[in-house]
Protein backbone atom coordinates (compact mmCIF):
# COMPACT_ATOMS: atom_id res chain seq x y z
CA UNK A 1 0.00 0.00 0.00
CA UNK A 2 2.63 2.42 1.37
CA UNK A 3 4.87 1.41 -1.56
CA UNK A 4 2.05 1.87 -4.18
CA UNK A 5 1.52 5.68 -3.17
CA UNK A 6 4.82 6.14 -3.17
CA UNK A 7 4.46 5.33 -6.55
CA UNK A 8 1.85 7.31 -7.37
CA UNK A 9 2.98 10.30 -5.40
CA UNK A 10 6.13 11.22 -6.86
CA UNK A 11 6.03 9.26 -10.39
CA UNK A 12 8.90 7.54 -9.36
CA UNK A 13 9.31 4.24 -6.63
CA UNK A 14 10.45 5.41 -2.90
CA UNK A 15 12.71 3.29 -1.45
CA UNK A 16 13.48 5.34 1.53
CA UNK A 17 11.50 6.01 4.74
CA UNK A 18 8.69 7.83 4.48
CA UNK A 19 8.92 11.48 6.39
CA UNK A 20 7.14 12.04 9.20
CA UNK A 21 5.11 14.91 7.57
CA UNK A 22 4.08 12.14 4.78
CA UNK A 23 3.06 9.62 7.63
CA UNK A 24 0.96 12.35 9.49
CA UNK A 25 -0.61 13.11 6.20
CA UNK A 26 -1.42 9.04 5.20
CA UNK A 27 -2.64 8.73 9.05
CA UNK A 28 -5.26 12.01 8.36
CA UNK A 29 -5.97 10.78 5.00
CA UNK A 30 -7.80 7.33 6.57
CA UNK A 31 -9.12 8.88 9.49
CA UNK A 32 -11.06 11.17 6.93
CA UNK A 33 -11.64 8.19 5.22
CA UNK A 34 -13.19 6.05 7.09
CA UNK A 35 -15.00 9.05 8.60
CA UNK A 36 -16.27 10.28 5.27
CA UNK A 37 -17.03 6.37 4.09
CA UNK A 38 -19.19 5.82 6.76
CA UNK A 39 -21.77 8.47 5.99
CA UNK A 40 -22.00 6.62 2.60
CA UNK A 41 -24.59 4.64 4.67
CA UNK A 42 -27.40 7.35 5.15
CA UNK A 43 -26.99 8.55 1.14
CA UNK A 44 -27.40 4.91 0.08
CA UNK A 45 -30.44 4.50 2.21
CA UNK A 46 -31.95 7.87 1.33
CA UNK A 47 -31.42 7.52 -1.88
CA UNK A 48 -33.44 4.57 -1.83
CA UNK A 49 -36.25 5.77 0.09
CA UNK A 50 -36.55 8.61 -2.47
CA UNK A 51 -37.45 5.82 -5.12
CA UNK A 52 -33.71 5.81 -7.00
CA UNK A 53 -32.96 1.89 -7.33
CA UNK A 54 -29.97 0.39 -5.85
CA UNK A 55 -28.28 0.65 -9.26
CA UNK A 56 -29.15 4.00 -10.07
CA UNK A 57 -27.61 4.87 -6.37
CA UNK A 58 -24.89 3.38 -6.82
CA UNK A 59 -24.06 5.04 -10.24
CA UNK A 60 -24.12 8.16 -8.58
CA UNK A 61 -21.34 7.51 -5.98
CA UNK A 62 -19.49 5.59 -8.49
CA UNK A 63 -19.30 8.24 -11.31
CA UNK A 64 -21.09 11.75 -9.84
CA UNK A 65 -19.05 10.51 -6.64
CA UNK A 66 -19.53 14.16 -4.38
CA UNK A 67 -21.72 13.77 -1.55
CA UNK A 68 -23.29 17.28 -1.74
CA UNK A 69 -24.29 16.78 -5.03
CA UNK A 70 -25.60 13.19 -4.47
CA UNK A 71 -27.31 14.19 -1.81
CA UNK A 72 -28.87 17.79 -3.58
CA UNK A 73 -30.15 15.57 -6.38
CA UNK A 74 -32.08 12.90 -4.19
CA UNK A 75 -33.19 15.49 -2.45
CA UNK A 76 -34.83 17.38 -5.46
CA UNK A 77 -35.97 13.68 -7.16
CA UNK A 78 -37.41 13.01 -3.50
CA UNK A 79 -39.81 16.76 -3.43
CA UNK A 80 -40.90 15.73 -7.08
CA UNK A 81 -38.56 18.17 -8.83
CA UNK A 82 -37.76 18.21 -12.51
CA UNK A 83 -34.72 16.55 -13.97
CA UNK A 84 -33.74 19.56 -15.28
CA UNK A 85 -33.74 21.15 -11.58
CA UNK A 86 -32.47 17.86 -10.24
CA UNK A 87 -29.25 18.29 -13.01
CA UNK A 88 -28.54 21.83 -12.63
CA UNK A 89 -28.72 21.63 -8.80
CA UNK A 90 -26.36 18.81 -8.37
CA UNK A 91 -24.01 20.40 -11.25
CA UNK A 92 -24.09 23.86 -9.00
CA UNK A 93 -23.10 21.72 -6.03
CA UNK A 94 -20.31 20.15 -7.94
CA UNK A 95 -19.26 23.48 -9.38
CA UNK A 96 -16.86 23.84 -6.27
CA UNK A 97 -14.64 21.03 -7.22
CA UNK A 98 -13.99 22.74 -10.46
CA UNK A 99 -12.19 25.11 -7.74
CA UNK A 100 -10.17 22.24 -6.15
CA UNK A 101 -9.05 20.99 -9.15
CA UNK A 102 -7.08 23.94 -9.72
CA UNK A 103 -5.93 24.47 -6.76
CA UNK A 104 -4.42 20.35 -6.26
CA UNK A 105 -3.67 20.09 -9.89
CA UNK A 106 -0.25 22.02 -9.10
CA UNK A 107 0.31 19.97 -6.38
CA UNK A 108 -0.22 16.45 -7.99
CA UNK A 109 1.56 17.09 -11.42
CA UNK A 110 -0.25 14.12 -12.54
CA UNK A 111 -1.08 13.33 -16.38
CA UNK A 112 -2.58 11.35 -18.57
CA UNK A 113 -5.24 8.50 -17.05
CA UNK A 114 -3.37 9.06 -13.54
CA UNK A 115 -4.61 12.81 -14.39
CA UNK A 116 -8.20 11.93 -14.41
CA UNK A 117 -8.07 9.77 -11.58
CA UNK A 118 -6.97 12.32 -9.81
CA UNK A 119 -9.91 14.78 -10.70
CA UNK A 120 -12.26 12.16 -10.39
CA UNK A 121 -11.43 11.94 -6.43
CA UNK A 122 -10.93 15.46 -5.93
CA UNK A 123 -13.77 16.26 -3.55
CA UNK A 124 -13.83 18.53 -0.43
CA UNK A 125 -11.92 15.98 1.90
CA UNK A 126 -8.91 14.78 -0.20
CA UNK A 127 -8.59 18.45 -1.04
CA UNK A 128 -8.87 19.65 2.58
CA UNK A 129 -6.33 16.93 3.50
CA UNK A 130 -3.92 17.53 0.41
CA UNK A 131 -3.72 21.41 0.92
CA UNK A 132 -3.12 20.95 4.85
CA UNK A 133 0.03 20.01 4.60
CA UNK A 134 3.43 21.05 5.07
CA UNK A 135 5.68 20.09 1.94
CA UNK A 136 4.29 18.77 -1.41
CA UNK A 137 5.25 15.11 -0.45
CA UNK A 138 2.58 15.02 2.03
CA UNK A 139 0.39 16.68 -0.29
CA UNK A 140 0.18 14.46 -2.49
CA UNK A 141 -0.28 11.39 -0.33
CA UNK A 142 -2.70 13.33 1.87
CA UNK A 143 -4.59 13.76 -1.50
CA UNK A 144 -4.66 10.58 -2.72
CA UNK A 145 -4.75 8.27 0.15
CA UNK A 146 -7.92 10.61 1.43
CA UNK A 147 -9.46 10.46 -2.15
CA UNK A 148 -9.11 6.59 -2.55
CA UNK A 149 -9.82 5.84 0.88
CA UNK A 150 -13.05 7.90 0.73
CA UNK A 151 -13.93 6.30 -3.12
CA UNK A 152 -13.66 2.61 -1.78
CA UNK A 153 -15.62 3.12 1.60
CA UNK A 154 -18.04 5.69 0.02
CA UNK A 155 -19.12 3.08 -2.49
CA UNK A 156 -19.05 0.15 0.21
CA UNK A 157 -21.21 1.96 2.48
CA UNK A 158 -23.42 3.29 -0.48
CA UNK A 159 -23.85 -0.12 -1.05
CA UNK A 160 -24.72 -1.47 2.17
CA UNK A 161 -27.49 1.66 2.83
CA UNK A 162 -28.92 0.84 -0.12
CA UNK A 163 -29.84 -2.39 0.50
CA UNK A 164 -30.32 -1.85 3.97
CA UNK A 165 -32.93 1.28 2.85
CA UNK A 166 -34.74 -1.47 0.34
CA UNK A 167 -35.50 -3.66 2.78
CA UNK A 168 -37.15 -1.33 5.22
CA UNK A 169 -40.35 0.37 3.64
CA UNK A 170 -41.80 3.45 4.43
CA UNK A 171 -38.86 5.72 5.03
CA UNK A 172 -40.96 8.14 7.07
CA UNK A 173 -41.51 5.30 9.64
CA UNK A 174 -37.37 5.37 10.36
CA UNK A 175 -37.57 9.19 10.02
CA UNK A 176 -35.33 9.05 6.83
CA UNK A 177 -36.73 12.02 5.58
CA UNK A 178 -35.63 13.61 8.80
CA UNK A 179 -31.75 11.76 8.32
CA UNK A 180 -31.75 13.54 5.46
CA UNK A 181 -32.38 17.42 6.32
CA UNK A 182 -29.66 16.27 9.08
CA UNK A 183 -27.35 15.44 6.46
CA UNK A 184 -27.48 18.61 4.72
CA UNK A 185 -27.11 20.60 7.88
CA UNK A 186 -24.26 18.65 8.74
CA UNK A 187 -22.53 19.21 5.06
CA UNK A 188 -23.42 22.86 5.70
CA UNK A 189 -22.16 23.49 9.28
CA UNK A 190 -18.53 23.16 8.98
CA UNK A 191 -19.12 25.81 6.85
CA UNK A 192 -20.74 28.51 8.69
CA UNK A 193 -18.22 30.05 10.47
CA UNK A 194 -17.43 33.11 8.14
CA UNK A 195 -20.02 36.31 8.76
CA UNK A 196 -20.38 36.10 4.89
CA UNK A 197 -21.46 32.64 4.90
CA UNK A 198 -23.80 33.08 7.64
CA UNK A 199 -25.75 35.67 5.96
CA UNK A 200 -25.63 33.83 2.63
CA UNK A 201 -27.14 30.79 4.58
CA UNK A 202 -30.23 33.21 6.52
CA UNK A 203 -30.48 34.82 3.40
CA UNK A 204 -31.45 31.50 1.46
CA UNK A 205 -33.46 30.20 4.25
CA UNK A 206 -35.54 32.75 3.80
CA UNK A 207 -35.87 33.08 0.00
CA UNK A 208 -36.10 29.05 0.02
CA UNK A 209 -38.84 29.20 2.56
CA UNK A 210 -40.70 32.10 1.19
CA UNK A 211 -40.78 30.29 -2.35
CA UNK A 212 -41.41 26.70 -1.86
CA UNK A 213 -45.05 27.29 -1.71
CA UNK A 214 -45.56 29.36 -4.74
CA UNK A 215 -42.70 27.61 -7.26
CA UNK A 216 -42.02 24.19 -8.26
CA UNK A 217 -40.05 21.64 -6.37
CA UNK A 218 -36.20 22.40 -7.18
CA UNK A 219 -36.67 26.11 -8.09
CA UNK A 220 -36.01 27.12 -4.67
CA UNK A 221 -32.96 25.92 -3.94
CA UNK A 222 -31.41 27.56 -7.08
CA UNK A 223 -32.80 30.98 -6.27
CA UNK A 224 -30.95 30.89 -2.81
CA UNK A 225 -28.06 29.77 -5.24
CA UNK A 226 -28.43 33.22 -7.47
CA UNK A 227 -29.40 34.90 -4.14
CA UNK A 228 -26.04 33.89 -2.38
CA UNK A 229 -24.19 35.61 -5.82
CA UNK A 230 -25.91 38.95 -4.57
CA UNK A 231 -24.36 38.34 -1.16
CA UNK A 232 -21.04 37.95 -2.23
CA UNK A 233 -20.99 40.58 -4.92
CA UNK A 234 -22.61 43.06 -1.56
CA UNK A 235 -20.19 41.42 0.79
CA UNK A 236 -17.34 42.94 -1.40
CA UNK A 237 -13.71 42.27 -0.04
CA UNK A 238 -14.21 42.23 3.79
CA UNK A 239 -14.02 38.38 3.34
CA UNK A 240 -11.10 36.08 4.62
CA UNK A 241 -8.67 34.90 2.05
CA UNK A 242 -10.05 31.80 -0.70
CA UNK A 243 -8.41 28.40 -1.76
CA UNK A 244 -6.18 30.22 -4.42
CA UNK A 245 -4.42 32.29 -1.26
CA UNK A 246 -4.20 28.51 0.86
CA UNK A 247 -2.60 26.86 -1.78
CA UNK A 248 -0.34 29.97 -2.78
CA UNK A 249 0.45 29.29 1.53
CA UNK A 250 1.48 25.45 0.64
CA UNK A 251 3.66 26.34 -2.91
CA UNK A 252 5.46 28.94 -0.67
CA UNK A 253 6.04 26.49 1.59
CA UNK A 254 7.67 24.16 -1.01
CA UNK A 255 9.64 26.82 -2.08
CA UNK A 256 11.23 27.62 1.11
CA UNK A 257 11.45 23.79 2.06
CA UNK B 1 -40.37 10.65 -13.19
CA UNK B 2 -40.04 7.06 -15.27
CA UNK B 3 -37.04 4.77 -14.59
CA UNK B 4 -35.85 6.40 -18.13
CA UNK B 5 -36.35 9.58 -17.24
CA UNK B 6 -34.52 8.77 -13.71
CA UNK B 7 -31.69 7.03 -15.32
CA UNK B 8 -31.05 9.98 -18.05
CA UNK B 9 -31.28 12.58 -14.86
CA UNK B 10 -28.58 10.25 -12.66
CA UNK B 11 -26.11 9.70 -15.73
CA UNK B 12 -26.19 13.73 -17.54
CA UNK B 13 -26.10 14.94 -13.59
CA UNK B 14 -23.08 12.33 -12.54
CA UNK B 15 -21.38 13.45 -15.86
CA UNK B 16 -21.81 16.65 -15.43
CA UNK B 17 -20.25 16.81 -12.10
CA UNK B 18 -17.04 14.46 -13.20
CA UNK B 19 -16.63 17.61 -16.14
CA UNK B 20 -16.51 19.95 -13.71
CA UNK B 21 -13.71 18.19 -11.93
CA UNK B 22 -11.84 17.00 -15.03
CA UNK B 23 -12.15 21.08 -16.10
CA UNK B 24 -10.26 22.23 -12.68
CA UNK B 25 -7.50 20.14 -14.00
CA UNK B 26 -7.28 21.59 -17.06
CA UNK B 27 -7.93 25.39 -16.83
CA UNK B 28 -4.78 27.33 -16.16
CA UNK B 29 -4.76 28.24 -12.29
CA UNK B 30 -4.62 31.68 -12.56
CA UNK B 31 -8.37 31.37 -14.46
CA UNK B 32 -9.93 30.44 -11.09
CA UNK B 33 -7.12 31.86 -9.00
CA UNK B 34 -8.68 35.47 -8.45
CA UNK B 35 -10.21 34.81 -5.01
CA UNK B 36 -14.00 36.55 -5.68
CA UNK B 37 -14.50 33.37 -7.35
CA UNK B 38 -13.20 31.61 -4.80
CA UNK B 39 -15.40 33.42 -2.22
CA UNK B 40 -19.14 33.20 -4.46
CA UNK B 41 -18.48 29.64 -5.20
CA UNK B 42 -18.03 29.08 -1.63
CA UNK B 43 -21.27 31.40 -0.71
CA UNK B 44 -22.80 29.14 -3.70
CA UNK B 45 -22.58 26.29 -1.66
CA UNK B 46 -23.30 27.30 1.45
CA UNK B 47 -26.80 28.48 0.41
CA UNK B 48 -26.99 25.52 -1.66
CA UNK B 49 -26.69 23.38 1.27
CA UNK B 50 -29.04 26.12 3.94
CA UNK B 51 -31.99 25.63 1.40
CA UNK B 52 -31.98 22.27 0.89
CA UNK B 53 -32.00 21.65 4.70
CA UNK B 54 -35.01 23.57 4.51
CA UNK B 55 -36.81 22.08 1.75
CA UNK B 56 -36.34 18.57 3.42
CA UNK B 57 -37.15 20.00 7.26
CA UNK B 58 -40.37 21.60 6.50
CA UNK B 59 -40.97 21.04 2.43
CA UNK B 60 -44.00 18.93 1.17
CA UNK B 61 -44.51 19.03 -2.09
CA UNK B 62 -45.14 22.74 -2.85
CA UNK B 63 -45.96 23.47 0.52
CA UNK B 64 -44.72 24.15 3.95
CA UNK B 65 -45.60 21.65 6.80
CA UNK B 66 -44.25 21.68 10.53
CA UNK B 67 -43.73 18.05 11.51
CA UNK B 68 -41.43 15.33 13.30
CA UNK B 69 -38.48 16.75 11.19
CA UNK B 70 -38.51 20.01 12.58
CA UNK B 71 -37.73 18.57 16.39
CA UNK B 72 -35.21 16.47 14.79
CA UNK B 73 -33.54 19.34 13.09
CA UNK B 74 -33.33 20.44 16.39
CA UNK B 75 -31.39 17.66 17.81
CA UNK B 76 -29.32 17.32 14.97
CA UNK B 77 -28.26 21.00 15.34
CA UNK B 78 -27.32 19.97 18.75
CA UNK B 79 -25.38 17.21 18.57
CA UNK B 80 -23.35 19.47 15.79
CA UNK B 81 -22.65 22.17 17.98
CA UNK B 82 -21.65 19.39 20.17
CA UNK B 83 -19.02 17.97 17.86
CA UNK B 84 -20.66 15.03 17.11
CA UNK B 85 -19.58 12.83 14.03
CA UNK B 86 -21.42 12.90 10.77
CA UNK B 87 -23.08 10.06 11.32
CA UNK B 88 -24.55 10.04 14.37
CA UNK B 89 -26.11 13.60 13.66
CA UNK B 90 -27.72 11.77 10.93
CA UNK B 91 -28.89 8.94 13.29
CA UNK B 92 -30.14 11.13 16.24
CA UNK B 93 -31.91 13.30 13.85
CA UNK B 94 -33.79 9.75 12.15
CA UNK B 95 -34.29 8.16 16.07
CA UNK B 96 -35.73 11.70 16.85
CA UNK B 97 -38.34 11.62 13.89
CA UNK B 98 -39.08 7.74 14.05
CA UNK B 99 -39.69 8.04 18.06
CA UNK B 100 -42.37 11.02 17.27
CA UNK B 101 -43.91 9.50 14.68
CA UNK B 102 -44.41 6.09 16.91
CA UNK B 103 -45.88 8.17 19.11
CA UNK B 104 -48.33 9.20 16.97
CA UNK B 105 -46.94 12.91 16.09
CA UNK B 106 -46.16 14.33 12.79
Amino acid sequence: MRRGLGLWCSGRMTRTTPSPAVRAATRQGVSVAVATGLYGVSFGALSVAAGIGVLPTMVLSLLMFSGGSQFALVGVVAAGGSPLAAVATSALLGARNTLYGTVVSPLLGARGPLRLAAAHVTIDESTAVGVAQPDRQAARVGFWTTGIGVFVLWNLFTLAGALAGDALGDPRRWGLDAAAAAAFLGLVWPRLAPRTAQVAAAVAVVVSAALIPVVPPGVPVLAAAASAIVVGLWAGRRAGPGEATRVRQVLTREGEA
Amino acid sequence: MTTGVLWGTVVLASLACLALKIAGHLVPEHWLADPRVARLSSLVTVALLASLVVTQTVGDGQGLTVDARLPALAVAAVALALRAPFVLVVVLAAATAAGLRALGWG
